[in-house]
């Protein structure tokens, strides 16, 4: 239960594993992201609803195959560039991408928490993207209504940042929760990693409780969610997304900034 | 273009917001003549009520300032599918003559030559809100007679704020109505892709007044100085 990062990714994270990293735009498990670039982890299938920097590193890594998403920039400031860089000419490899609406990455997950094969919505009607993914038509038996419906997403992992755990190990959120809840129900593993433990779990406003049974490792890791942020342990470091833009751009200037602030250091 | 955009925010309208402009707009109407409108991110935020402008659409500060904070899924299925936004906002890279958007690539799909974030809230946005506002930049780059993909829909697109004026549909096609001052329609049919239909009776924009220029000075970016 209670697990050192690295024992909790070498565990659970297996090469060519659909791996679901969540949080939007808050609570985003960046640590976790960086742990499983040290172990080198290889053709995973990364899920998220925002890549965001968590898995334009990632992928700019190597250790992506496929990505699932459904809105892959950097919020606020432009593009994300290895995730630009692997679509547009394969560096540095392939990346095949399934993508979705965010509506329609909602209802997945929402199917796979509570163990249904898809998500119904009404959603992806015209356009072009359900030419391009994995979405097809229902009829509703009572109304006859057409509706869409996406494959639930169940990840092997889901791996989600939290302001807090007690020693038992249930984990306590708060403020923007995203689909954390439904990621790390949907996943057959997954790991939390957690600002800090406390004796007791206070009440907070607007708060969930992951119970400990549904949580396969709980991981003390302070800042781990830097340069995204906590709710009431530290603020979005929005300089670090506006730096992010040129650290990226560039394939050395990438590789010597990961080499420097992810590979070289310590494992958490 | 956010002046404009905010003055057409009926007061106690509910706003799903995306960041940059929409948000500058949003947060204007309600410093102005719409201190009752709603402002909804889709992060889950309902009602929030923010000091400074966020950078991005899950910053803290639209947590803390909000009536609610529901979960995506939540904010997708019951309040965005559940018919209870009246105005949604979408920005775009291109777009045409019917309001269909385009934010996923430029190029073909599999071998684009530039990858676009994508659609995110928007497909469903275009089809779940009562009205769509768009706001971009005119540029025959932009206003295009064809669009790469389709990402969302043009079928309530009610209204396109530009940096020259505006643009309505009219008979299934969006027409220049409104012209920014200084703005002439030859340069807002230069600047678009297509053949720009123009309304008999364009009108100039009113300029801001002080209240609406106090209003956005008022307003910054989170970590901008």
């Amino acid at each position: 239960m209670a697990a050192s990062l690295s024992d909790a990714v070498r565990t659970f994270v297996r090469d060519g594993d659909t791996v679901a990293l969540e949080g939007f735009t808050h609570l985003i498990p960046h640590a976790a992201g960086r742990e499983i670039i040290r172990q080198g982890r290889r053709d995973l299938t990364l899920v998220r609803m925002t890549p965001d920097v968590v898995y334009d590193q990632l992928i700019g890594m190597g250790c992506a195959r496929k990505l699932v998403f459904s809105w892959g920039g950097n919020p606020g400031v432009g593009s994300l560039h290895r995730l630009r860089d692997a679509v547009e000419n394969g560096w540095p490899q392939a990346l095949e991408i399934e993508e979705h609406s965010h509506a329609g990455m909602a209802a997945a997950y929402a199917a796979g928490a509570a163990n249904l094969p898809f998500g119904v919505l009404r959603g992806y009607r015209g356009g072009d993207l359900p030419g391009r993914t994995r979405v097809a038509t229902v009829t509703c038996p009572f109304t006859g209504e057409q509706l869409a419906a996406v494959p639930a997403h169940r990840p092997d992992v889901g791996i989600v940042h939290a302001q807090r755990a007690d020693r038992h190990g249930n984990v306590q959120l708060w403020g923007i929760l995203g689909v954390q809840k439904e990621t790390v129900l949907a996943s057959r593993h997954s790991i939390a990693t957690v600002e800090e433990v406390v004796d007791e779990l206070a009440p907070v406003p607007g708060a969930i409780v992951l119970p400990s049974w549904v949580v396969d490792a709980v991981c003390v890791v302070p800042r781990g969610a830097h340069p995204s942020y906590a709710h009431g342990y530290y603020d979005r470091d929005n300089e670090f997304y506006r730096a992010w833009d040129a650290i990226s751009r560039d394939r050395e200037a990438f590789r010597a900034w990961m080499d420097e602030h992810v590979l070289a250091t310590v494992t958490a | 273009m956010a002046v404009e955009a905010a003055r057409r925010i009926d007061d106690e309208a509910v706003c799903f917001v995306g960041i940059g402009l929409p948000s500058v707009a949003a947060n204007l109407a309600r410093r102005t003549h719409a201190p009752r409108s709603v402002l909804v991110y889709e992060s889950g935020t309902i009602g929030s009520k923010p000091r400074e402008l966020p950078l991005s659409i899950g910053d803290g500060e639209l947590a803390e300032t909000a009536d609610a904070v529901v979960t995506v899924p939540e904010m997708f299925a019951y309040w965005l599918q559940g018919g209870r936004i009246d105005v949604g906002f979408l920005g775009a890279a291109q777009i045409d003559r019917h309001g269909n958007l385009n934010s996923t690539v430029i190029g073909d799909y599999d071998r684009p030559s530039v990858r676009l974030p994508g659609g995110g809230g928007a497909p469903e946005i275009a089809l779940g809100v009562r009205d769509v506002f768009v706001m971009l930049r005119q540029s025959r780059r932009a206003f295009v007679d064809r669009i790469d993909f389709t990402t969302s829909l043009g079928d309530r697109v009610r209204v396109v704020v530009t940096d020259l004026g505006v643009l309505e549909p009219r008979d299934g096609e969006l027409t220049l109505t409104q012209l920014h001052p200084g703005i002439s329609v030859d340069t807002a049919r230069e600047a678009t892709g297509w053949e720009l239909r123009v309304a008999d009776d364009v009108r100039e924009t009113e300029p801001p007044t002080k209240a609406e220029l106090d209003a956005l000075r008022s307003l910054r970016t989170k970590g901008e100085t």
